[in-house]
């Protein structure tokens, strides 16, 4: 159900977003006034290669917060930090004041806070059905000793089952249930994803590249049910390089440029930073050949 | 040439002992490799430790037959344990590394001289390790019958080898269809998306090598009884390639594909050499084509090329879907 305002995109969760944000200084490493998620000294080096290096960052719970910045600038490599796919070299963070360093990837996602991939990880050879399935909490038949008697975990197999359906209906996969995921299209695997992690109940949704390899046709009504996400109370941080997308859906902007925090603050703001359009154009797109020289 | 006879030895071969070891085996890689996506080569190493605990504790040590069972499903458990916690967090290849290095370990520590006094060294263990198994058969005339034929001791060996058959087929039709089971095949389509989904996934891996490790240690167990002896290099990775081919046969992640594979497996294998061997004997063979000590090679050739075409028209084996092994070649 889209409860925004088409007209202005007003929601009363919008609203809200954007007053909670209004006054914050659009500084790096600025705080929040109600953060769910704060990182502090992130670093991840390969090599000789800094990848990561965050400096203080907070997501503002409830809002939905774009990182952008260039190719190669750690956004996917802080996602995987974040969400203990990947280890740092040194730093801490929380998410909901929990310590989050150390803790793997499996368990990060059972306190609430659930990432989708950049390629898309649609479990190709399962149904449509079961990849949701999949992403239910709790499910007693997952362990293998009650797995061995369905009694036990029948009837919420079936709980878990209508959710999913509902779910699948809001996403417009419910004709594909029972299809395995493969025979599904790109941008259809991309909800498919995005729904999968609706099953897990999160509170923090964390959507790598939602946009990327969907095709235009899907945009829109990929771009309604992050929106819808917020409305139904979660918070979202998402990676994007569509910055008519980040302009149009989020609340707030986090820059990142060779591993750092460059730049934060209200879309409006952000885009029109100088800084920001360095990082994503050259310091020196402005100048002639000759000049740079 | 006596067809009756071909078909008799044919048929005995595809419901006998080594049907069901070679169903065993593939029972288990099908939970390692069709359904969870392990590349375990190593499973000769969880059949030699089944045949050789079992034999060992009764042999050298005087336990009873129904403990050193017990004791080797024991053993299994570890050796999963073993070669699971060092590589189930890693890439696939290194369990695949692993599994075939400690198979091939595990024969040569067997056949070692040093080991000779309880494991037998390269002669292995004989005796009459399987007794208190073989009171218990209820059939003392065995089975004659123009089709099929067994002796009492291999009678009594393929009941209950089927029956333990029935059992695991049983079994993994059942785990495979609750949740448990979809995260399994999740694992073997992205382990990062089980993973993000709140699944402990090196669990669940382990939990898989163990109970694919514990059908290889009774197959291994089937395998020592039904001989009353084990010698280290019926262990060879020869074995663990064999019930891969069995399991592709009769196609993977399907309940039924390992006991199917088995017994057309062992039906052809036989079937070919019986044809052979009474064509020479009836002189229908000329003695420059093929002699009778080639026979045994010529039957593993032509099984060879019938794998092959069964790869190139039926990739998924007999039980399959076609439309799913498409699939998996990733869009």
């Amino acid at each position: 159900m889209l409860v925004h305002d088409e007209s202005t995109g007003s929601t009363p969760r919008r609203d809200a977003a954007l007053a909670a944000l209004a006054n914050v200084e659009p500084v790096a490493g600025v705080s929040k006034p109600d953060p769910i998620v704060i990182a502090d000294k992130v670093v991840r080096q390969f090599g000789g290669l800094t990848a990561v290096d965050v400096d203080h960052v907070e997501i503002q719970r409830g809002s939905i917060t774009a990182l952008i910045g260039p190719n190669g600038a750690g956004k996917t490599t802080f996602f995987n930090l974040l969400t203990g796919f990947d280890k740092p070299n040194s730093g801490n963070w929380t998410f909901n004041g929990t310590e989050l360093a150390n803790v793997p990837p499996h368990k990060v996602a059972r306190m609430g806070m659930v990432r989708t991939f950049q390629l898309t990880k649609a479990l190709f050879r399962l149904s449509v059905m079961e990849n949701m399935l999949l992403g239910a909490k709790h499910q007693i038949g997952e362990s293998l000793l009650r797995a061995m008697l369905p009694s036990l975990w029948r009837k919420q197999e079936e709980a878990n089952r209508l959710r999913a359906q509902e779910l699948l209906t809001r996403f417009k996969l419910d004709a594909k249930q029972d299809d395995f995921a493969a025979a599904l299209s790109g941008g259809q695997r991309k909800l498919l994803e995005m729904a999968r992690a609706l099953m897990v109940d999160p509170e923090l949704v964390m959507l790598d590249e939602p946009m990327a390899g969907v095709n235009p046709a899907l945009t829109q009504s990929l771009l309604g049910h992050i929106k819808d996400l917020r409305e139904q109370g979660m918070t979202v941080l998402f990676v994007e390089h569509d910055m008519d997308m980040v302009r149009d859906i989020s609340d707030w902007v986090i820059v990142m440029a060779e591993g750092k925090v460059v730049a934060e603050g209200q879309p409006d703001v952000v885009m029109s930073n100088p800084a920001v359009i360095d990082a994503y154009l050259g310091a020196h797109h402005d100048m002639s050949l000759e000049e740079q020289a | 040439m006596d067809f009756i006879f071909i078909f008799q030895q044919s048929i005995s071969a595809a419901v006998g002992v080594n049907a069901i070891i070679f169903a065993l085996a593939a029972i288990g890689l099908n939970m390692h490799f069709g359904y969870t996506g392990l590349l375990n080569f190593g499973q000769a190493g969880f059949l030699a430790v089944g045949a050789y605990t079992v034999a060992t504790l009764v042999v050298s040590f005087d336990v009873s037959l129904w403990l050193a069972f017990l004791a080797g499903i024991g053993t299994s458990i570890i050796l999963a344990l073993l070669l699971g916690i060092p590589t189930l967090r890693l890439r696939a290849d290194y369990l695949a590394i692993v599994t075939i290095a400690t198979s091939e370990i595990i024969r040569q520590v067997a056949r070692s001289v040093t080991m000779r006094e309880y494991l037998g060294g390269s002669d292995g263990i004989t005796g009459k390790f399987g007794a208190e198994f073989f009171d218990l058969n209820p059939f003392p005339n065995g089975l004659d019958t123009p089709l099929i034929r067994f002796t009492p001791n291999d009678l009594w060996v393929v009941l209950v080898g089927w029956t333990l058959v029935a059992l695991f087929v049983f079994l993994n039709w059942v785990i495979m269809r609750s949740p448990w089971g979809r995260v399994i095949k999740g694992i073997r389509e992205d382990e990062d998306a089980v993973r993000s989904l709140g699944k402990n996934v090196y669990l669940y891996k382990m939990q898989s090598l163990i109970l694919g490790g514990i059908a290889g240690s009774v197959a291994g167990f089937v395998y020592a009884i039904s001989r009353q002896s084990v010698q280290p290099d019926n262990y060879s990775t020869a074995l663990t390639f064999f019930a891969y081919a069995v399991l592709i046969l009769g196609g993977a992640a399907r309940v039924f594909g390992p006991v199917v594979g088995s017994v057309i497996f062992w039906f052809l294998l036989v079937f070919i050499e019986q044809f052979f061997r009474q064509g020479m004997s009836a002189n229908l063979i000329p003695d420059w084509l093929m002699n009778n000590n080639q026979v045994g090679s010529v039957r593993f050739i032509l099984v060879g090329v019938a794998l092959m075409l069964l790869m190139i028209y039926r990739p998924q084996g007999i039980f399959g879907d076609k439309k799913e092994l498409a699939l998996n070649a990733r869009a």
